[in-house]
């Protein structure tokens, strides 16, 4: 395995304080990473699209606010990589589909407005399983991303560009979406901290819909304290999206380093059982690590979160066979025409869908047809009390919980490509959190046979305070070597 | 409660995939009906779950109505959205016939 990265642009936080300062331009930070960019893309295709000149325009309007004594921002200068459902004004936005393939948003996500807002500047458009399906980002209609660590690897999914362009040093942040563990398992299948904010924390304002009563925007960075940052720049009450919370959202940067004295840490138990040995040592490692900065460790078993997996495969498709009803070729996107709507209507959506959405589609039709709807969604929908409930029960006793991240480390590219149920089961221990709409973040901890073990620190409903405060000792113990930016193993390529 | 079958037939996918406007190839029928059975039958653990008295929960949040104050604001540019339109015509969507026979 190939140490620490050379030529790496900075941290985030660390480049937007040398932007803010004058120190460095960040026309030479954008410059610096569309390089980096240009190096590797060909080799690992973290992008769908890579956005150099208006990035580097964006870069040039940073420096002028520095230069004119104006406040440019908490992010001043830093190159950001955006998921590809995430809408960006005259820019593509695929969300990984043939069927939105030259589609140019005619409006900005309210995230992209933020993080412009913050000065950071956007370099592309990452890739992801269509429309946010999957685990591998193999099933992205425009080929697969490969794992930085291990190039014959999937980088995990659906965000798995924007992880693997935050692991490859490619960029310091990058934006995903996490309905059952979009975000959080890439992030410890390559060696990045991946977050899932609290329902209705950040505005979904912009984010093409997969399944709405889940999905969350997070944050990709290499450290906690980045990715942290990040978050406090996206959070916030959105009045163009009715789920967002108006509540006010205390900032976590401020209290990151508060330390973990006196807190409750419960061990999943039931997450334990099944997991390789690499990823349950790594709890156990990480457990370790908050109890001997002071927290107050104990396993505790909560069964109902094993049921979370069947009930988000009949809720998540349910909601994403309504949600992707939408793309019927009339108003954005591909059209296949025939010599009536419907038969259009068919021929565009067979043309248009890759078979992981086609299945979903007709999964979730399935489950929400007459004579099935109250067997199936009905039935899940009271199995998604049962979760919540559970979470609830242990959050009297526990501040945060932890456990693993992923199962196992990153797969091999194509081993669980032709078996869609085992490909679901690598969600396994992300998606209750989705189910329960709570935050949740993976930190990376350790290395098995050189690839990273990434943990997952779990709290209830706004608890992103506690949570970051964990994730701060959690990867304060880590092995420094299990996490990114890494020399990509990937080959370079010629330009 | 109706009873739930123990897996997705062949004639399921022509349904389901009729419903949701999606033309398949007889090769991927058969596919689609193994790949889905597959995927119901491990799903369908939860079924079997007694949840008398457990309520369904549709979404994290208690949501309710947001309204907005009824004052006008800036809207999409009309002429934008059309022109990501596959086809376009005199400011609307231009679509095959929707009843009948073709003009």
């Amino acid at each position: 395995m190939s140490g620490a990265a050379r030529d790496v642009p900075a941290g985030a936080l660390a480049t937007a304080r040398a932007v803010r300062s004058g120190e460095v331009r960040a026309h030479q930070v954008s410059e610096a990473a569309l390089a980096r960019i240009a190096e590797f893309e060909g080799g690992l295709h973290c992008f769908n699209t890579v956005t150099a000149d208006a990035a580097l325009a964006a870069a040039d309007a940073v420096d002028a606010a520095v230069a004119a004594g104006r406040d440019p921002g908490p992010l001043a200068g830093v190159p950001i990589a955006l998921k590809d459902n995430l809408c960006t004004r005259g820019v593509a936005t695929t969300a990984g589909s043939r069927i939105l393939e030259g589609w140019l948003p005619p409006y900005d996500a309210t995230v992209v407005r933020s993080v412009v807002a913050a000065g950071a500047v956007v370099v592309g458009k990452t890739n992801l399983d269509e429309f946010a399906m999957g685990s591998s980002t193999e099933n992205s209609a425009f080929g697969p991303t490969r794992n930085p660590w291990d190039p014959g690897r999937v980088p995990g999914g659906s965000s798995g560009g924007s992880a693997a362009a935050v692991a490859a040093g490619l960029v310091p942040l990058a934006l995903g979406s996490d309905t059952g563990g979009s975000v959080r398992q890439p992030a410890s299948l390559c060696g990045v901290v991946g977050m899932k904010p609290t329902y209705g924390l950040v505005s979904r304002y912009g984010l093409i819909a997969f399944a709405s009563s889940l999905d969350q925007i997070g944050p990709f960075a290499a450290t906690v304290a980045d990715a942290a940052a990040l978050l406090d720049v996206i959070a916030g009450h959105d009045p163009a999206d009715s789920t967002s919370l108006a509540v006010g959202f205390e900032p976590v940067s401020p209290r990151l380093d508060d330390g973990v004295a006196g807190m409750r840490v419960g061990v999943i138990s039931d997450f334990l059982a099944d997991a390789s040995p690499s990823c349950v040592a790594a709890v156990r490692g990480a457990a370790d690590v908050l109890g001997r900065a002071g927290a107050v460790v104990e396993e505790v078993a909560i069964p109902a979160l094993m049921l979370g997996l069947s009930a988000y495969y009949l809720v998540a498709p349910a909601e994403a066979s309504s949600n992707l009803a939408r793309y019927d070729g009339v108003r954005y996107g591909l059209r296949v025409d025939g010599p009536d709507v419907t038969q259009m209507n068919g021929r565009t959506r067979s043309a248009g869908f890759g078979p992981e959405v086609k299945r979903r589609i007709m999964l979730g039709t399935y489950v929400l047809s007459a004579g099935y709807y109250d067997a199936y969604y009905g039935q899940a929908q009271r199995v998604r009390t049962l979760v919540a409930r559970g979470f609830g029960d242990a959050y009297e006793r526990f501040d945060v919980l932890v456990g693993p991240t992923s199962p196992t480390v990153a797969f091999e590219i194509g081993a669980k490509a032709t078996d869609p149920l085992a490909m679901y089961l690598s969600d396994l221990y992300t998606i209750p959190t989705n189910l329960a709409g709570h935050p949740a973040v993976s930190v990376p901890f350790s290395l098995s046979e050189g690839l990273p073990v990434g943990v997952q620190v779990l709290a209830p409903a706004l608890g992103e305070g506690a949570m970051f405060r964990a994730a701060t000792v959690v990867e304060r113990g880590a092995d420094p070597q299990a996490r990114g930016p890494i020399e990509p193993r990937a080959a370079k390529v010629a330009r | 409660m109706p009873a739930v079958t123990e897996s997705f037939s062949r004639d399921d996918v022509v349904y389901v995939a009729r419903l949701a406007r999606l033309d398949l190839e007889p090769g991927e029928v058969d596919l689609y009906a193994a790949q889905l059975a597959s995927i119901l039958d491990h799903v369908a653990a939860v079924t079997g779950l007694d949840t008398t008295d457990v309520p369904p929960t549709a979404h994290p949040l208690e949501l309710e109505n947001v309204l907005r104050p009824d004052t006008p604001g800036m809207t999409l540019d009309r002429d934008e959205v059309l022109a990501q339109a596959p086809l376009a015509e005199s400011g609307r969507f231009r679509v095959p016939p929707i009843l009948g026979e073709a003009p």
